[in-house]
């Protein structure tokens, strides 16, 4: 469906994709995960057309792009901030791009209709773009990019402006809808839950490259390297060296699973791995600071040699701040990470 | 880009540049010494002195009567208001000569005050300077009072919450968010005044003079163009200066501000000070604003046999006027529109062009072009005019019998206004919006269409009607180069005031009375439509 073959984009000496090869087929979801200034956006630019690339290629089923003008392509594309026309009401900014495509004035009532019908607002043709929330802004911005039937549907930050209990809503309400139209979808996300629960395939991407691209699970439980890790949200990260299954860290001896890389690398100890035991046991710490995070408790541990680690634990089992302890390494719970980055 | 450049090449620069050429040069040599030499003589350094510190006075009083008027727009609500701000803005696109006149009807020889108590003020400097606060009340109260109705008052009371007072408040937190607007209102008023023309023409008599005023009698009366020459150059150089100080404080108030909505800062006045100072400022707009108006329509209908409708019949015959024109002077009001209405288009085209091509792009050139389209504002019309007439007389560009000529003269002043009120409407349509439409299909041309013509549409409208009222209005440069056949409207008022007799000064008020109503519905009609968007006039 969508083939990029290393698209690359610089913007003066920093590149904002570097050579970047992406393949989207058809009736996937796949979401781009980066950081800010990752160049996810940039990415959607060049597939649009809105962007020409520095070098590479952009292929839609199979044809070079080069040379296409946006209105050409056939794509839809859902901006950060929606960019509703305010100008029009919520009925004509949905039927734009069907009136763009010489739809009859008939055939273009009805889609609207559904289109509004399934997004969740039937019956909101004649209200004013202005007087809409946030999320049914965004549910506008949805029906009209959809209209007319776009080969390929890319999303930017699609619920990054909404609150957090409409985000998780939306969210499987987006997967269900695209899984029963069939729709491809591109997004673009520095948000791992939105990320990890809209697509069939995760993409991170890390200063213009592709650091990682999996199932959410496999990005989940292998992270690539250490700055996928990181931006997942794990700080347990060392370097270490791997002699069978156990590795030499500034920790101490952990034990790794049975077929790890051999030969330096770096650690990732997930805090679910990381046990709380009495204080002559393993690598002794203090206990920092505790934060309830509702079915768990995260706790920062001071060993005495090596950076913070983080722990997890029940809440029946925390230990109180400034008590010594002793931690222990589950193999199960830690990974090492092939590559540096 | 092309277009407008063009425009501003042949029909400002050059003539412009050829008229100051032909003063200064001597048998292809140019001769600067003159310059030295007419700047030393004594009458040109008086008309110098005088036309810089009746600018800074007009601009001191200006400001002293019409900041409290600012404030009073953006903070109160009163009934009326939406009414009083189109009444308050109808003399700023008054013709000059209308304006002059109606102080001449208030102030003069057999005027109103002169017959109520006496009191005459037309050869004195401070005719010059009320008519100067008349016409530029507006700008002021447009210019600040736009700013300060968005500035969030919640500021000044987050002030008072940390321990100001009620003036500190003010002085620390509005006081300095509103300086850039105010000095960029009063380097409006200077530049305004600086190059007053009309007004000082009729008011001044012959003891007052500015530097275009000067310009106008050294071309047209004493045919000294070389001395014409140095003062174009010298008002050139002023002009520039001034547009540069205002270009950089306009900059400056871009800066970030948070504004809020117009609507929401206002409210209905409370206790006896407020009331005090809306009486006050109501007051003031009834005494400097609609009694010379009211004047001047009094004037047109009081004959000798009581009030009646004679000056308004008489305009119709040729004969009346005893020979001041080939024409009967209702015309004019014909002509008036048509050329007006040709400039409008020529300048919309122009400024919108213009307009656009500033919007598309940035950088220092373009800057610099942004302030190159003010400056018709400022260069002396009088030079523009003759310069018209020296340089498109001759093939391949020979206009001098052609009709177009006249619109072209307008226009130019007209684009300065069109580019003022588009650019912030153009520059505030999110560039997305176009690429949206593109990513739903719609070609370049038709995003244009679909997404930015809708969103500029008021502010052309707007647009559109401040053209044509300048148009309508202007004096300086039509003055010479309308054709004795074909005037208009004010240069038909300034033929029939520069003639003795009862008839010609009572046809010059009825004539002023119906370009006054002309511009003044124009203007309401545009209060209708207007954006709180567009532009700073």
């Amino acid at each position: 469906m969508l083939t990029l073959e290393s698209a690359t984009v610089r913007f003066g000496e920093r590149a904002a994709l570097d050579a970047v090869d992406l393949e989207v087929a058809e009736h996937e979801i796949v979401c781009v995960l980066g950081p800010s200034g990752s160049g996810k956006s940039t990415l959607l630019r060049v597939v649009a057309g809105l962007h020409p690339p520095d070098g590479g290629r952009v292929l839609l089923d199979g044809a070079d792009q080069a040379g296409v003008p946006v209105h050409r392509r056939g794509l839809g594309l859902m901006f950060q901030d929606h960019q509703l026309f305010p100008h029009r009401d919520v009925g004509a900014n949905v039927a734009f791009g069907l009136r763009m495509h010489g739809v009859s004035r008939r055939d273009q009532e009805r889609r609207v209709g559904e289109l509004l019908d399934m997004v969740g607002l039937p019956g909101a043709e004649r209200r004013a773009v202005a007087a809409l929330s946030g999320g049914e802004q965004q549910r506008v911005a949805l029906a009209r990019a959809l209209a007319p039937r776009p080969k390929l549907l890319m999303l930017d930050e699609p619920l990054g402006q909404l609150d957090r209990g409409l985000r998780e809503r939306l969210v499987v309400e987006l997967r269900t809808l695209f899984g029963q139209l069939g729709t491809t979808v591109l997004a673009v996300t520095h948000d791992q839950g939105e990320a990890f629960a809209l697509a069939d395939r995760v993409v991170v991407m890390c200063d213009g490259r592709i650091a990682q691209a999996g199932t959410p699970l496999e990005v989940w439980q292998r992270p690539a390297s250490a700055f996928v890790a990181r931006f997942l949200g794990f700080d347990n990260v060392v370097e270490a060296t791997v002699t069978g299954a156990v590795a030499d860290t500034v920790w101490g001896r952990v034990p790794v699973p049975e077929d790890s890389p051999q030969g330096a690398c770096d650690l990732l100890v997930r805090p679910a791995g990381v046990r709380i035991g009495a204080p002559d046991e393993g690598l002794r710490c203090v206990v920092g600071t505790r934060t309830f995070r509702g079915n768990h408790v995260a706790v920062r541990l001071m060993p005495e040699r090596g950076p913070v680690l983080e722990a997890e634990c029940a809440l029946r089992d925390a230990p109180e701040e400034g008590a010594a302890v002793g931690a222990g390494f589950d193999a199960a719970e830690t990974v090492v990470l092939p590559a540096r980055f | 880009m092309a277009v407008p450049v063009a425009f501003f090449a042949l029909f400002f620069a050059y003539p412009v540049a050829a008229i100051v050429g032909r003063g200064l040069k001597v048998d292809g040599v140019w001769q600067f010494g003159r310059i030295g030499e007419v700047l030393t003589r004594p009458d040109i350094r008086e008309v110098l002195w005088f036309t810089s510190w009746q600018a800074l006075a007009s601009t001191a009083l200006t400001l002293l009567i019409a900041l409290p008027g600012a404030y009073v727009f953006a903070r109160f609500d009163f009934p009326g208001k939406q009414l009083l701000r189109a009444v308050v803005t109808v003399p700023f696109v008054l013709p000059t000569v209308v304006v002059g006149t109606a102080f001449l009807a208030l102030l003069g020889r057999g005027g109103f005050l002169d017959e109520l108590w006496g009191v005459r003020l037309d050869t004195t400097v401070w005719a010059i300077l009320l008519a100067h606060v008349f016409f530029n009340y507006a700008v002021v109260v447009r210019t600040v009072g736009g700013l300060w109705a968005q500035l969030d008052p919640r500021q000044e009371e987050a002030a008072r919450v940390l321990g100001a007072g009620r003036f500190a408040a003010w002085r620390r937190v509005t006081l300095p968010a509103l300086a850039p607007a105010v000095a960029a209102a009063a380097l409006m008023v200077f530049l305004f005044t600086f190059t007053s023309f009309g007004v000082v023409q009729i008011l001044g008599g012959p003891g007052f003079s500015t530097l275009e005023v000067e310009i106008y009698r050294q071309t047209a009366q004493l045919l000294a163009l070389p001395t014409a020459a140095v003062l174009t150059l010298v008002q050139f150089a002023a002009v520039g200066a001034i547009l540069a100080v205002h270009a950089w404080t306009v900059r400056r108030r871009e800066t970030a501000l948070k504004l809020v909505d117009a609507a929401q800062t206002a409210r209905r006045p409370r206790g006896a000070g407020q009331w005090a100072l809306l009486c006050g400022v109501l007051l003031t707009v009834l005494l400097l604003i609609l009694l010379p108006l009211g004047v001047l329509v009094e004037r047109s209908v009081n004959t000798t046999g009581g009030h009646g409708f004679d000056f308004y019949r008489a305009l119709a015959s040729v004969d009346a006027g005893g020979g001041t024109f080939l024409v009967a002077p209702l015309e004019a009001i014909w002509n008036s529109l048509q050329y007006a209405l040709v400039a409008t288009v020529i300048a919309l085209v122009v400024g919108g062009l213009a307009a656009a091509a500033l919007t598309r792009r940035a950088g220092r050139l373009v800057r610099g072009f942004d302030a190159l389209l003010m400056l018709p504002l400022g260069v002396s019309a009088v030079t523009v005019g003759f310069g018209f007439l020296i340089t498109l007389d001759k093939p391949p560009l020979d206009l001098r019998t052609s009709w177009i000529l006249v619109p072209l003269a307008q226009a130019l002043v007209g684009v300065p206004f069109v580019v003022r009120t588009m650019l912030p409407v153009l520059r505030a349509v999110d560039g997305r919006l176009r690429e949206a439409a593109a990513v739903l299909g719609a070609s370049p041309l038709r995003a244009w269409r679909e997404v930015d013509l809708p969103l500029v549409r008021r502010a052309l409208l707007v647009a559109a009607g401040f053209a044509f009222a300048v148009s309508l209005g202007e004096f300086g440069a039509t003055v010479f180069i309308a054709r004795p056949d074909r005037p208009t409207l004010p240069v038909a008022v300034a033929r029939l005031l520069g003639r003795a007799g009862e008839l010609n000064y009572g046809q010059a008020m009825a004539l002023s009375t119906i370009l006054m109503v002309v511009c003044a519905v124009s203007l309401l009609l545009l209060e209708r439509i207007r954006t709180d968007r567009s532009g700073e006039f």
